[in-house]
């Protein structure tokens, strides 16, 4: 049944649907998918095939028993292992958690049990969701499957890389500064980050509170769709989650484009961008415009400073989330010891590897007394700016459009030793987690080595409708 | 007396609020559960978990504001703490820092020393910490039950100028938190614990002094004895050309002194910033008007009302609502009296020294009105009432027949009296004499001896009318 895994997930749900295939078939040719491509791609940390059996399991019992199920009912997807599983190792790629089982699951995990999504397992990420390459995992490598010698992006590489390579129907990553569309971009599928509020953050593992968010990756616009269909939601438990209405996704996918406007941010084109990521992006534009879309050029100066603000606001959110990570209570917990001082110390110096340890010393000194105004103060300033910035140019636009990141997937070990370029490739995605505002990432063309070129979509909160829908014409359009 | 130096106090009071759960989560807030029953991922601060306020707690605090006459901010914010310590699961406590609830307000409270305004600075919302137990044995142990548990902070201006002062407001403000159901403010159990900051300066000195710390004092007598006994060790200190240093002290009631636990040798770094998982409250004017309708009768207009229904001095009516549940019980019980006066004034007299001021009176507010109409029907005289009151404590009984077992039962048999009169007059020349001698005194003497003479029982008014008679005759 190894066609199973070539069928997206609208189209596999359509087949379970039609009884043409189980869910059980349809977990095992995944679990067959994960253990044929692992050793090649490294998307996993765990992987949990009883459960997922087992699942799939409730789900045929249910669909032969004639019970109306949802629509992602027997699909299999796997998780950021920064999403809390309960009864799962929940390590976000540190070795300060790799023992760690959570007694409970994030509502975003509780959501898609309740859809029926049988759940494969926990996929490789940057340390703590820092990072723009899967490289700072402490806990294993995940390569592109496009291209085994280049990154898969990050954080959420290897829920990227777990789509591209057919180990999972889709994946739910998170996404900070850019953390599920810039791997979506690097391995050539769609990434959605949902508006700030849509989708609860509850156990999700907090890096930056206030930029947080959970959304998935998929093989197409209509699966992105689906999923978030299933996940945003009120959520009582979540104190920064919109209480509105959600939903509906799919509903204005065919409706094309003719008559609406895109806009294009001249800082979002400037300095920095590889030639050729810059031509598929504008290819893009110029197809939108083909297919009826007015074409604008808007400016937005506050952009110029989105990225030290953003470094400054999540590397201080984090450094407080991070606290907790103490080594008293559960987690690593150093072997020598002689005050508690000290086991605070070692465990800590211990357990968190050295990208952690850069945005826990960074945002500490961002808090500090004498440095508060200048620096974390500073950046909610900008980043009230950045806001207004975007309620100006969305007033006059129904979405913004720019390249994902400013190169295509680059290789292996090619940045690491330059933290500064890694953080200067989230140039273009951290200002909508700034705003809180959706953005989509999706394959646009190819660049440099024949890999894939993400084209972003940003829009007004709330919009996921038009996002979606702007997004599936280019889609639909064919590349 | 020192009278060179003046102490300088400002108060830091932290009070558990009375809500049913948690400031953050569903967990039930009661004490003396079992360790770490009363926990989930919130307050445990599990990676992913995410606080929701307690919109009670908002409520709790804002009545505590308006009690203490604060002004209610419209705009407030949750404000991260930033700590290392194993009580405190997220390293860091929900707190408020610079939009606290309730800021501006004052108390005046009546000491000995006289009347006294005290300003309070703040009152902000803020989450418990968890408990440390140590333990020889097998070292420290966690109970993390208390974590997540609504407190508000006060702070007062440093206003205070003397233990009594300070004792004072403190009594005060109990009262008030208690009759505005925000607290039950038990001290033993650390549901009210006070924070004492003191400095010494000489008389007529503006600057304030370096301050010291003295934390989680626990009884209002512990407080008196540690401004006490600090003031004296500062002014010592001072007076022998030291300096002061800022620290915090801890009180050890066993040998009524303090000792220095850590130097503040610089300022602590708690990094605060606005709590990201939590959205800013906002009060409207109508928010803070219906919790100001829903606040009960307050001490100070309680105290008014005493005073002016039933002709309380000012002394007796402040001691009484020093003391919200008496009040209650009072307020329950008078309209099932035929005199209210007379179970004011056994309250007063004893049941104000019986009850130990922790949780509801032992005795039921109809038990009490049928005591005080023992009274008014004459039953008994106020000594055997008090008695009756104490055993009422112990037993479920009714007074009527507690009065019969104790066989305090009043004797008003005028022919029963004029014999125990007759014959303490017999026994008692000498103070008949000095009595017709001119001396006054003697006749309460004598009334006492026939009080003795019918074991407490005789009528007091009836006796002593009957005794003047007699005596008169001696002439």
């Amino acid at each position: 049944m190894s066609h199973i895994t070539a069928l997206d997930a609208a189209a596999l749900s359509a087949a379970l649907a039609r009884g043409e295939v189980t869910a059980q078939e349809a977990a095992r040719a995944y679990l067959d998918n994960i253990a044929r491509e692992e050793p090649r791609v490294g998307a996993y940390l765990t992987v949990t095939p009883e459960r997922a059996l087992e699942a799939a399991e409730r789900v045929d019992a249910a669909r032969r028993a004639g019970q109306a199920l949802p629509p992602l009912a027997g699909v299999p997807a796997g998780l950021k292992d920064n999403l809390c599983t309960r009864g799962v190792r929940t390590t976000c790629a540190s070795r300060m958690l790799a023992g760690y089982v959570p007694p409970y699951d994030a509502t975003a995990v509780a959501r898609l049990a309740q859809a029926g999504v049988p759940c494969l397992g926990k996929l490789n990420m940057d340390e703590f969701a820092m990072g723009s390459s899967t490289e700072h995992s402490a806990l294993g490598t995940t390569r592109n499957p496009l291209d085994i010698t280049r990154v898969p992006g990050g954080s959420s590489g290897g829920a990227a890389a777990a789509v591209a390579a057919g180990e999972a129907a889709f994946t739910l990553g998170s996404d900070t500064g850019g953390s599920i569309r810039q791997p979506a971009a690097f391995c050539g599928v769609v990434g959605m980050k949902p508006t700030y509020g849509a989708v609860s953050r509850y156990g999700l593992v907090a890096f930056g509170s206030s930029l947080d968010q959970i959304g998935p990756l998929t093989r197409t616009v209509r699966d992105s769709a689906m999923v978030l269909d299933a996940l945003a939601g009120y959520d009582p438990l979540d104190a920064t989650s919109v209480d509105r209405p959600y939903g509906g996704y799919t509903e204005d996918l065919e409706k094309g484009v003719a008559g609406l406007t895109l806009a294009l941010p001249d800082e979002l084109f400037g300095r920095g961008i590889a030639p050729d990521v810059a031509a598929a992006v504008e290819a893009a534009a110029l197809r939108y415009e083909a297919m009826g879309a007015r074409l604008t050029r808007v400016s937005m100066p506050a952009l110029r400073h989105a990225l030290p603000a953003y470094y400054i606001l999540s590397s201080a959110e984090a450094s407080s989330n991070l606290s907790r990570f103490d080594g008293v209570r559960y987690g690593h917990r150093a072997t020598a010891y002689e005050s508690l001082d000290e086991l605070y110390e070692a465990s800590r110096s211990e357990g968190f590897g050295p990208e952690v340890k850069r945005r826990i010393l960074l945002g500490t000194f961002a808090l500090s007394a004498g440095y508060v105004d200048a620096y974390y103060k500073q950046a909610l300033k900008v980043r009230t700016l950045i806001r207004q910035d975007f309620d100006r140019a969305l007033a006059q636009c129904d979405m913004m459009l720019s390249p994902v990141a400013p190169t295509v997937a680059y290789k292996l070990g090619e940045k690491t030793q330059d933290p500064m370029t890694m953080y200067m490739g989230d140039i273009c995605t951290v200002p909508a987690n700034v705003a809180g505002i959706p953005a989509l990432a999706m394959p646009c063309g190819a660049g440099e080595g024949g890999m894939p070129v993400g084209l972003q979509l940003m829009g007004k909160a709330f919009d996921e409708k038009t996002l979606y829908r702007v997004a599936y014409a280019l889609e639909r359009e064919g590349l | 007396m020192q009278t060179a130096y003046e102490m300088v106090i400002g108060l830091e009071v932290h009070v558990e609020l009375k809500t049913r759960t948690k400031i953050f989560c569903g967990c039930p807030t009661a004490f003396h559960a079992p360790p770490n029953t009363q926990c989930c991922p919130v307050c445990l601060g599990l990676p992913g978990a995410l606080p929701v306020l307690n919109r009670d707690a908002v409520t709790f605090a804002v009545r505590a504001g308006l009690a203490t006459n604060c002004r209610i901010a419209g705009f407030a914010v949750q404000d991260r703490k930033n700590y290392f310590y194993p009580d405190l699961p997220k390293a860091y406590q929900i707190s408020q820092y610079d939009h606290p609830l309730c800021q501006g307000g004052y108390l005046d409270v009546e000491a000995e020393d006289g009347p006294h305004r005290v300003g309070i600075t703040r009152i902000h919302i803020e989450e418990d910490a968890g408990k440390l137990l140590h333990n020889d044995a097998d070292g420290t142990r966690m109970d993390l039950n208390r974590c997540g548990v609504p407190l508000i902070e006060l702070v007062t201006e440093p206003d205070i100028r003397s233990a009594a002062q300070a004792r004072a407001f403190l009594q005060k403000l109990r009262a008030i938190l208690l009759c505005a159901g925000v607290s039950d403010c038990k001290m033993n159990e650390g549901s009210m614990r006070c924070d004492v900051n003191l400095s010494v300066r000489r008389r007529g000195e503006k600057t304030l002094g370096t301050r010291t710390e003295m934390k989680n004092l626990n009884s209002f007598a512990f407080i008196v004895r540690a401004i006490e006994h600090e003031f004296q060790r500062q002014v010592d200190a001072v007076s022998a050309g030291e300096s002061i240093v800022q620290q915090t002290r801890r009180f050890d009631p066993a040998t009524g002194k303090t000792y220095a636990m850590r130097t503040k040798e610089n300022a602590d770094d708690y990094r605060y910033f606005p709590d990201p998982d939590l959205p800013p409250i906002f009060l409207t004017d109508g928010d803070i008007q219906a919790i100001r309708a829903a606040l009960p009768e307050l001490p100070n207009a309680k105290q008014a009302r005493y005073e002016r229904d039933f002709g309380l001095s000012v002394r007796d009516a402040a001691a009484l609502c020093a003391q919200p549940p008496l009040c209650d019980a009072f307020d329950a019980a008078a309209p099932l009296c035929k005199e209210p006066l007379r179970l004011l004034h056994l309250m007063l007299g004893e049941l104000l020294r019986l009850y130990d001021g922790e949780g509801d009176v032992p005795v039921s507010p109809a038990r009490l009105a049928a005591l005080a109409n023992l009274l008014s029907d004459r039953v008994i005289h106020m000594g055997a009432a008090k008695q009756v009151l104490q055993a009422m404590l112990k037993s479920p009984d009714a007074p009527e027949k507690i009065v019969r077992d104790l066989g305090l039962t009043q004797v008003s048999d005028t022919g029963t009296l004029a014999q125990a009169v007759e014959r303490v007059l017999d026994e008692n020349t000498a103070l008949v004499q000095t009595y017709l001698g001119g001396k006054e005194n003697a006749l309460q003497a004598l009334m006492g001896y026939v009080m003795r003479d019918t074991q407490g029982k005789a009528n007091p008014a009836l006796a002593a009318s009957l005794l003047k008679e007699a005596v008169m005759k001696r002439r």
